[in-house]
């Protein structure tokens, strides 16, 4: 496929890894965005890369230490992760996933009070153990996802930001071109990697993706004294101590909502922010005098199971559709890799992804957003 | 794998998971100036139920970080003395006592650090609120209509060596001399000569200190005849045509200027008086409408059914002069005179060029594809936007939140991109406004329905199956150990 041509609409972290990917095997690669390139979920996020329940867990393992150097850019990935439990039912279900890793030979260990403390200097007395993932870890978003940008400027691909997608010109069961309010962009292949805006792209090629979309929240802080492992957290957070020093926590109650074609509206952060803070201060005790200076709110789109999309349609049978359904920044670079591989090849070459194929939603009720209560409140 | 499980997530949030709002008032009034206590009194003899809050004093520590203004180190250790700054901020406002009589509620040393409302994106408050925190707690009050009276902030701006105790802005200036009589220094050199500059020259004479100078960038003094004749009267000199270059100092901060003319002079203390900014940032974290005035210092409120700003933040008095302008050319000025490796953003050491080149900050490597990229190159790719910017180099991502670096980005970026200052979009605010301490914004007493609602992410029970497990008793046991009761 090389020479051909390739447009990507969305340039968020998977829409980017996979135009890198294709650029990287000689493709001209152009990536639409409808803003700035990683401006909605794709640079709000808690940066883990440790997504051991999906199929393509090993290659974004394998990748991740190398990401920086592939890309020629930092990423500020950093290795390994922490969970400490807070409250019995936490320690009972974090020992429980430990002895599910070690089944998978995933290497963990399990930390006493003590040891906890040793290993994260701003943990306090009162959790109950941890447990040491020696594996996954985490990356910054915003500086990655830029990383992913320039790399793919750099083999040549082209970035065209402000030009929200509005629709496609279809030929002999393909797809030929691909409009922008800008203009129009031919091409040979497309993926479809636009978030929440998936669905009403996809419906003008006559494709259902089942996606629904909510808005979660993160806090940071000001800088704390470095932890010998960022990647720390539990008590039913997610989160990390960026390189520098900041610590970057999200967790609890989502609000599902409404995104039309034309994106997220906002991404407004909510007093759930006091609430975040209660639980950081619960885990991070000797962190709790620390500022918290910002929150933030991201719009993620889910799929019905929760486990991403990546499917090469059959009609027309030029057109990827990749969702991440909420689990997209870790995974990235192994996404980007299993999209290449679709497009070029119609097959992944690392991994059996097709438990992420688009048909297992085939006889999911019309109504199944309602049916689980995956709708924005009244 | 089952798809269609059913049952309510109880993972979404309700109205019903939140913490209600602690108290409800017809009236909340942010910022009790002249502008906040002649509104919170107009309100409450209308009928109305009315809060005043102000965020003053605000711990010595918070000053510290330049909170709320640009206080620049010069506080005397007074500043630490809590029970002898409230009341110096009781005296210096002789109507908050008249406002409590006529049935005000009032809290001082009370900030508000963010206001929630229903709209695009969020469905889920059960009414709109603000927060409010003081040395001990934050919480929550409702309102049906809030208004802004928090003022305006310090501009301050960029020059080597300004990033030193000694260098602070006219408004902390002026609020250390009136309100609690605790500046440290003795000497000042003003930058500016507009009206801010002047009034603060006359008031620091007044007050027994010692004035330097004026220096001014234009050709000549800007402010009104009156005010350029009284400082003239009081022996000051403005230097025109001049900029600051440098400053000079050690372990104490600042002990010397040095101007574009080569001359030094002698003093404890640098004043930036170039501006002051309309303090927007709650109407910038609640997504309220703005809109940029040169002639009124700024980015101001445009207002709205339950949001008004009086006072400061809704404008500088316009007197047909242009702030923006103005600024501009003292950014133009001092641009000239940075080195590559001066201090832009204090909090995170960004330099100008680093700043400039995008580049990341020290504690990564730089490869050779990242030396090559610049704002030039970005520009490529659309307009400069000062977010993508923060996010690339770190300059506003600090403890002040922006106070100092946020406004004169954004101008270094018009500048370098050769546009309009008005067509740079501002550095996004973001609630908390003011840096809390994780456990002053903890809410402590949140209802048992958040507990119960909170999981790390979405909840849903297939998503963290490890593929290996799916269709083995491992699926389920998973799902019971992990999901209990998340979904039928």
């Amino acid at each position: 496929m090389s020479g051909s041509e390739v447009v990507i609409v969305g340039g968020g972290v998977t829409g980017l890894s996979a135009g890198w990917w294709l650029a990287r095997s000689g493709v001209k690669v152009t990536v639409l965005d409808k803003f700035i390139v990683g401006w909605e979920a794709s640079g709000r996020n808690g940066g883990g890369a440790s997504h051991y329940s999906s199929p393509l867990f090993d290659e974004e393992q394998r990748l991740w230490p190398q990401m920086d150097e592939l890309l020629g850019y930092p990423t500020e990935h950093q290795k390994e992760r922490i969970l400490i439990a807070m409250t019995e039912r936490q320690w009972e279900q974090y020992r429980f996933v430990a002895e599910r890793h070690k089944r998978l030979d995933h290497p963990v260990e399990l930390l006493d009070v003590q040891q906890v403390q040793e290993a994260v200097p701003l943990a306090g007395d009162t959790c109950f153990g941890g447990v040491h993932y020696k594996f996954g870890g985490h990356a910054n978003p915003q500086r990655s996802v830029q990383a992913y940008a320039w790399a793919l400027q750099d083999l040549g691909g082209t970035i065209i930001q402000h030009s929200p997608v509005t629709g496609f010109e279809a030929a002999g069961g393909k797809v030929t071109a691909v409009t922008t309010a800008n203009g129009s962009y031919g091409c040979d292949a497309v993926v479809v990697a636009a978030g929440p805006q998936i669905p009403q792209l996809m419906a003008q090629l006559g494709v259902t993706v089942p996606l629904a979309s909510a808005r979660a929240e993160m806090i940071i802080t000001e800088p704390a004294p470095m932890m010998p492992i960022g990647g720390v957290d539990g008590h039913k957070l997610y989160g990390r101590q960026t390189m520098r020093g900041n610590l970057a926590y999200g967790g609890g109650p989502h609000e599902w909502l409404e995104v039309d074609e034309t994106g997220p509206a906002a991404r407004p952060s909510t007093p759930l922010a006091r609430n975040l803070a209660r639980r950081l201060a619960e885990l991070l005790p000797k962190a709790a005098h620390l500022n918290v200076i910002r929150s933030w709110a991201g719009v993620i789109e889910n799929s019905p199971d929760g486990r991403p999309i990546i499917d090469r349609l059959t009609s027309p049978d030029n057109v990827v559709v990749a969702s991440m359904s909420s689990v997209g920044f870790g995974l990235s670079p192994a996404s980007g890799h299993a999209i290449r591989d679709l497009v070029i090849d119609g097959k992944c070459s690392f991994a059996d992804i097709d438990i992420l194929k688009l048909s297992r939603f085939a006889g999911l009720a019309a109504d199944w957003r309602e049916q689980r209560g995956w709708k924005p409140l009244a | 794998m089952e798809l269609n499980f059913t049952g309510t997530d109880v993972c979404a949030v309700s109205t019903g998971t939140r913490s209600a709002a602690e108290a409800h008032y017809d009236v909340v009034v942010i910022g009790a100036g002249p502008s906040g206590v002649a509104a919170a009194l107009e309100a409450r003899q209308g009928g109305a139920s009315v809060l005043l809050v102000d965020e003053n004093p605000v711990p010595g520590a918070a000053m510290g970080n330049d909170v709320p203004l640009y206080f620049g180190g010069r506080m005397t250790a007074a500043t630490q003395n809590s029970e002898r700054m409230l009341e110096a901020v009781f005296m210096s406002l002789p109507a908050l006592e008249q406002a409590m009589e006529a049935g005000v509620e009032l809290l001082l040393g009370t900030c508000a650090w963010g206001v929630y409302r229903n709209g695009p994106g969020v469905q889920s408050l059960p009414e709109q609120v603000v927060g409010l925190a003081d040395a001990n707690r934050s919480w929550l009050v409702g309102f049906d209509r809030i208004v802004l009276a928090t003022g305006a902030r310090d501009l301050a701006l960029a020059f080597p060596g300004w990033n030193q105790p000694g260098v602070m802005g006219a408004a902390a200036l002026q609020m250390l001399l009136t309100r609690y009589d605790a500046f440290a220094g003795r000497r000042i050199l003003i930058l500016g000569s507009h009206d801010l500059a002047l009034e603060t020259a006359l008031l620091a004479t007044e007050r027994g200190l010692e004035v330097a100078g004026l220096v001014e960038v234009r050709a000549a003094p800007q402010g009104s005849a009156v005010l350029v004749a009284q400082v003239a009267a009081a022996g000051i000199l403005i230097r025109c045509s001049a900029a600051i270059s440098s400053a000079q100092g050690g372990l104490d901060g600042v002990e010397a200027a040095t101007l574009t003319t080569g001359e030094t002079i002698a003093c404890d203390t640098i004043c930036t008086a170039v501006g002051l900014v309309p303090s927007i940032e709650l109407v910038d974290a609640m997504h309220g409408p703005r809109a940029l005035d040169p002639q009124r210092g700024g980015y101001v409120p445009r207002g709205e059914e339950a949001v008004s700003a009086v006072g400061l933040c809704a404008g500088l008095a316009d007197t047909g002069f242009d702030h923006i302008e103005y600024r501009m050319a003292w950014v133009r000025a001092l641009a000239s005179v940075c080195a590559p490796d001066t201090i832009i953003c204090q909090c995170e050491d960004v330099t100008r060029a680093d700043l400039i080149g995008v580049q990341p900050p020290n504690y990564l490597t730089r490869p050779a594809p990242m030396c090559a990229r610049s704002l030039d190159t970005l520009l490529h790719d659309g307009p400069a936007n000062p977010d993508q910017i923060k996010r690339l180099t770190r300059a506003g991502m600090g403890v002040c939140q922006g106070r100092r670096c946020r406004d004169q980005v954004a101008m270094l970026l018009a500048i370098e991109s050769g546009q309009p200052f008005g067509t740079i979009p501002l550095a996004s605010h973001r609630a908390p406004v003011r840096p809390l301490p994780m456990k002053i914004l903890a809410d402590w007493n949140e209802p048992t329905e958040m507990e119960a609602a909170w999981d790390v992410w979405f909840g849903i029970p297939t998503q963290w199956v490890p593929v290996e497990d799916i269709g083995t008793p491992f699926e389920d046991a998973h799902r019971g150990m992990l999901y209990t009761g998340m979904y039928e």
